[in-house]
């Protein structure tokens, strides 16, 4: 009967898309979820910075070193202590060390940022662009000197495996294949994202952090310390990148590409926009952005049968690798200027001088 | 607490011994001694620059003071920083309030000083509780759940209060509190005041209003130069001797603006309806008319309009329908430049953004509106000689007081800033000119030559039109007066016979209330108070 439907002219095109669309989503969900992690982190990076007031354009490069350093850092101590991929998550001591220098590598750019922007009062476009133009060709540098051969691999985590009987339960069943059936990068972000909203509004931190970013001499005058809170989620947010970097070489894959992170860093800032500043918020879009990058390849690689098909198959295929780059665009088109940010984001905060 | 004890009975809540405090170039205080008693109402006097922000400074703990030493009750104390000052019962409402547009009144009352749940959670049911006891204690009652940004200023100002009250504070100092609030607000904010000294508290209050200092407290005290230079009772003392003590000489608080003589009308303005910024109408279907020789005042609560109107009449907003004409002139869609041309000049209220370039020399601000032409400029190149020439005319003539003509503006006083744009827009041919808060946060001297100058140009021909939201200027040099209320003309009054209270009234409400008294709950609409901070 439906079928039937898809020979109605345009009308029967749209509910064809629509049907295509709704199946790349019900497909691919889990694959989303885990595309959209580093968005996700990303954004939630920005958030924490921007919240207290300091522009953070630099994620996208403190992801793709850390990216590297996971994945170096865990392939020479896979050789160190050789071991059986964990019960828990694949987990091996190679991965935890991995994680542990993508995490110290974030934080270590993001003190960079931190210190030029906050402490120098630099202008924080330029200390994220420094970021981004050091870390990629550091890395790209670094990559080439080990001049691998054969790609060297600390392995990377497993998804966890729930219970076959409750992913086959009805409806349910879909969502725990799709959040529980992730990798341990994915659930923590899942967690830090609900944990981190509660936090933003609901407590003495986050409370001060709005404050700060909003009207730091206010703050100030109160008594709070301005350039120690923005130092602290600066450093916070280096950490969410450094979680993000790992995704790409020791859970997502397992090996490390010149430049892979691709432009995802700025993605996760329009996912930080289109949320409005709210962790949650950008997780959505992020999982906005994920899903039309699953749906750019459903396209290309599974394209549905009949008219539909047809159509999409004779654009040209690049046109639905740059959807999410497109879907950014006409996202952040639509909704910027609507979306407000913090009042004094970007602005370096000088201390009432002794004047 | 203590039992409220009579402001002259017992041993002071505060005591600043010897203050000095020096800059490269200027002792800011020189050995200041202030004494404030408990359930005191302490105003401290002086000009812009005198030294009354450094000593609050110090108080505050935002800065250290060279010489000198804090007793608080009698104890000797040292303050740190703001939250030491805090802890120690100290607060400080700002002249620019210290609030959260985005935040509600709870968070900001709680922010620094917050009540907690537990380490991590913030108790905000028992922070609206507290609030709501504190309000009635003290005769205002608001609510915690409204946006700070959606409040008027009046009740900002309470929300700083209460800010204060919240962290149980001995002594507190408000930094020109009335500087942006209408007569009524003034009155009600006055009566928060007496009732806080009634309950202990002790209270500073800065100003430069004479006679607002003398209504409202116990003891004053005046600075000048850094120094002290009296200490007077209200009833020992009256505005002219306050004025001598804090300038240092006579002065006319007065302009003496004499008789007026207007001609025909210069300035129509008929039905205009402009937009703001955001395309939402905030003037709609003004009219009225400025007659060549006379001073139009236009009073009302900051953000009502004015802005608009001004920038409509000046040429850099266009205005949505509508006409303005000058003489014969239609100028409704004039730019700035034609405006210019057809006479009509126009001192900013913002002098830093719109009226001068703060990189460029002295000199050059001098003939900003007029470098194209001559004589400044023959053939598209300018002669810097005339340039020079007009420039020592100026300073001489307005008494700017400067190293040279070649300084660049920024480097400049704020009074001599606003001569130097009152110079270029004063002197010339023209018919109309347009003022707006033209003495905004100079101090006494200037603004007195500010106001001389204005009733010169005024029996000279020119229509004038001055936008204030200080209510005294308005009222002083004004042959009529228009109320704007909400993007409209709600009262066109004669100047010399027009009263405070009135035209307050009209400022407060549109003349559309009958009852004169406080409005009730919390937002009270008519101001934006995204205009209104500076």
């Amino acid at each position: 009967m439906l079928t039937g439907l898809f020979d109605i002219p345009v009308l029967g095109l749209v509910l064809q898309l629509l049907d295509f669309l709704l199946n790349v989503v019900t497909v691919n969900g889990p694959v989303i979820l885990s595309l959209a992690t580093p968005l996700a982190l990303g954004a939630m990076c920005g958030v924490i910075s921007e919240r207290s007031g300091v522009v953070n354009i630099g994620i996208e490069g403190m992801m793709l070193a850390s990216a590297f350093s996971a994945w170096l850092v865990a392939s020479v101590a896979a050789q160190a202590f050789p071991a059986e991929p964990g019960f828990f998550f694949g987990v091996t001591p190679a991965l935890l060390i991995g994680l542990a220098a993508a995490l110290a590598t974030g934080v270590a750019f993001s003190l960079v940022h931190a210190w030029l922007s906050i402490s120098i009062r630099a202008d924080q476009i330029i200390s994220g662009t420094i970021i981004n133009i050091v870390a990629f060709g550091v890395t790209a540098y670094l990559d080439l000197l080990l001049s691998r051969t054969s790609q060297p691999s600390g392995g990377k985590f497993l998804a966890f495996a729930p219970p076959q009987a409750l992913l086959d339960l009805p409806v349910i069943g879909w969502l725990f294949r799709m959040v529980l059936a992730q990798g341990p990068i994915t659930m923590a972000a899942i967690v830090i994202a609900v944990v981190f909203q509660v936090l933003l509004f609901r407590s003495r931190w986050g409370l001060r952090t709005r404050a700060v970013g909003e009207h730091p001499k206010a703050a100030e005058t109160v008594g709070i310390d301005v350039i120690r809170l923005r130092y602290q989620n600066v450093l916070a947010g280096g950490l969410l990148a450094g979680l993000a970097g790992a995704w790409f070489t020791i859970d997502f894959g397992t090996t490390f590409q010149t430049g892979m992170t691709n432009g995802r860093g700025f993605i996760a800032l329009a996912a930080m926009i289109f949320g409005r500043w709210h962790p949650i918020g950008a997780f959505g879009a992020a999982l906005l952005f994920a899903a039309s990058g699953a749906l750019g390849t459903a396209i290309r690689t599974t394209p549905p049968p009949g008219q539909l098909g047809e159509i999409l198959t004779s654009i040209p295929e690049q046109v639905f690798s740059a959807l999410p780059y497109l879907v950014t665009i006409a996202v952040l088109a639509g909704v910027v200027g609507r979306s407000v940010a913090p009042a004094a984001d970007g602005q370096p905060y000088e201390r009432e001088a002794t004047h | 607490m203590t039992s409220s004890p009579g402001p002259t009975v017992t041993a002071p809540a505060l005591e600043m011994r010897g203050i000095t405090k020096r800059y490269p170039g200027v002792i800011a205080n020189d050995r200041i001694d202030l004494t404030v008693r408990p359930g005191e109402i302490h105003a401290l006097l002086g000009e812009n620059g005198a030294g009354k922000s450094t000593l609050m400074n110090i108080l505050y703990g935002l800065t250290r003071p060279d010489e000198g030493e804090i007793l608080l009750d009698g104890e000797p104390i040292t303050i740190k920083g703001p939250s030491d000052a805090i802890a120690r019962g100290i607060s400080m409402v700002h002249q620019h309030f210290m609030l959260v547009p985005v935040l509600n009144v709870a968070d900001n009352i709680l922010l620094g000083a917050e009540t907690m749940a537990n380490r991590v959670f913030l108790d905000r049911d028992e922070a609206r509780r507290r609030i709501r006891e504190l309000g009635q204690r003290f005769g205002f009652e608001i609510d915690p759940d409204e946006t700070v940004g959606r409040l008027s200023v009046g009740w900002q100002q309470r929300v700083e209060i209460l800010k204060a009250l919240y962290r149980e504070a001995r002594i507190l100092v408000l930094d020109e509190p009335t500087a942006v609030l209408t007569p009524q607000e003034t009155k009600e904010i006055f009566a928060v005041l007496r009732r806080l000294a009634a309950e202990g508290h002790s209270i500073i209050f800065i100003s430069h209003k004479l006679y607002e200092v003398l209504e409202i407290a116990d003891r004053i005290t005046v600075i000048r130069r850094g120094r002290v230079v009296g200490e007077r009772l209200p009833a020992e003392t009256n505005e002219e001797d306050l004025a001598e003590l804090m300038v240092g000489r006579e002065v006319q608080l007065v302009a003496d603006r004499g008789e007026s003589h207007p001609a025909g009308v210069l300035l129509s303005v008929e039905s205009l309806d402009v937009g703001d910024d955001r395309g939402r109408e905030v003037v709609h279907g003004i009219s009225f008319e400025v007659r060549a020789g006379e001073i139009f005042g236009i009073a009302g609560v900051a953000g009502n309009g004015q802005d608009e109107l001004v920038e409509a009449i000046t040429g850099l907003r266009r205005p949505a329908a509508g006409r303005i004409r000058l003489g014969a002139d239609d100028v409704t869609m004039a730019d700035p430049r034609q405006a210019h041309e057809h006479g009509i000049s126009f001192v900013p209220a913002d002098r830093h953004r719109f009226g001068m370039v703060t990189s460029f020399a002295l000199a050059d601000n001098l003939v900003l509106t007029d470098y194209y032409a001559p004589p400044y400029a023959r053939r598209g190149v300018r002669d810097d000689a005339a340039i020079a020439a007009r420039a020592e005319e100026a300073i001489r003539e307005f008494d700017i007081r400067t190293p040279s003509a070649t300084v660049t503006a920024g480097t400049l006083s704020g009074g001599n800033q606003q001569k130097m744009v009152v110079a270029r827009e004063f002197d010339r041919d023209l018919r109309l000119l347009v003022l707006d808060q033209p003495t905004r946060g100079l101090d006494v001297g200037s603004v007195e030559f500010i106001h001389r100058q204005t009733v010169r140009k005024r029996d000279a021909g020119t229509a004038v039109l001055l936008v204030s939201a200080e209510l005294d200027e308005v009222l002083e040099l004004s042959d009529r007066i228009g109320v704007m209320y909400r993007g409209r003309m709600v009262a066109i009054l004669d100047g010399p016979t027009a009263s405070r209270e009135h035209v307050g009234l009209l400022m407060a409400t549109g003349g559309q209330e009958t009852s004169p008294g406080a409005p009730q709950g919390a937002a009270v609409p008519g101001s934006a108070p995204g205009g209104t901070r500076a």
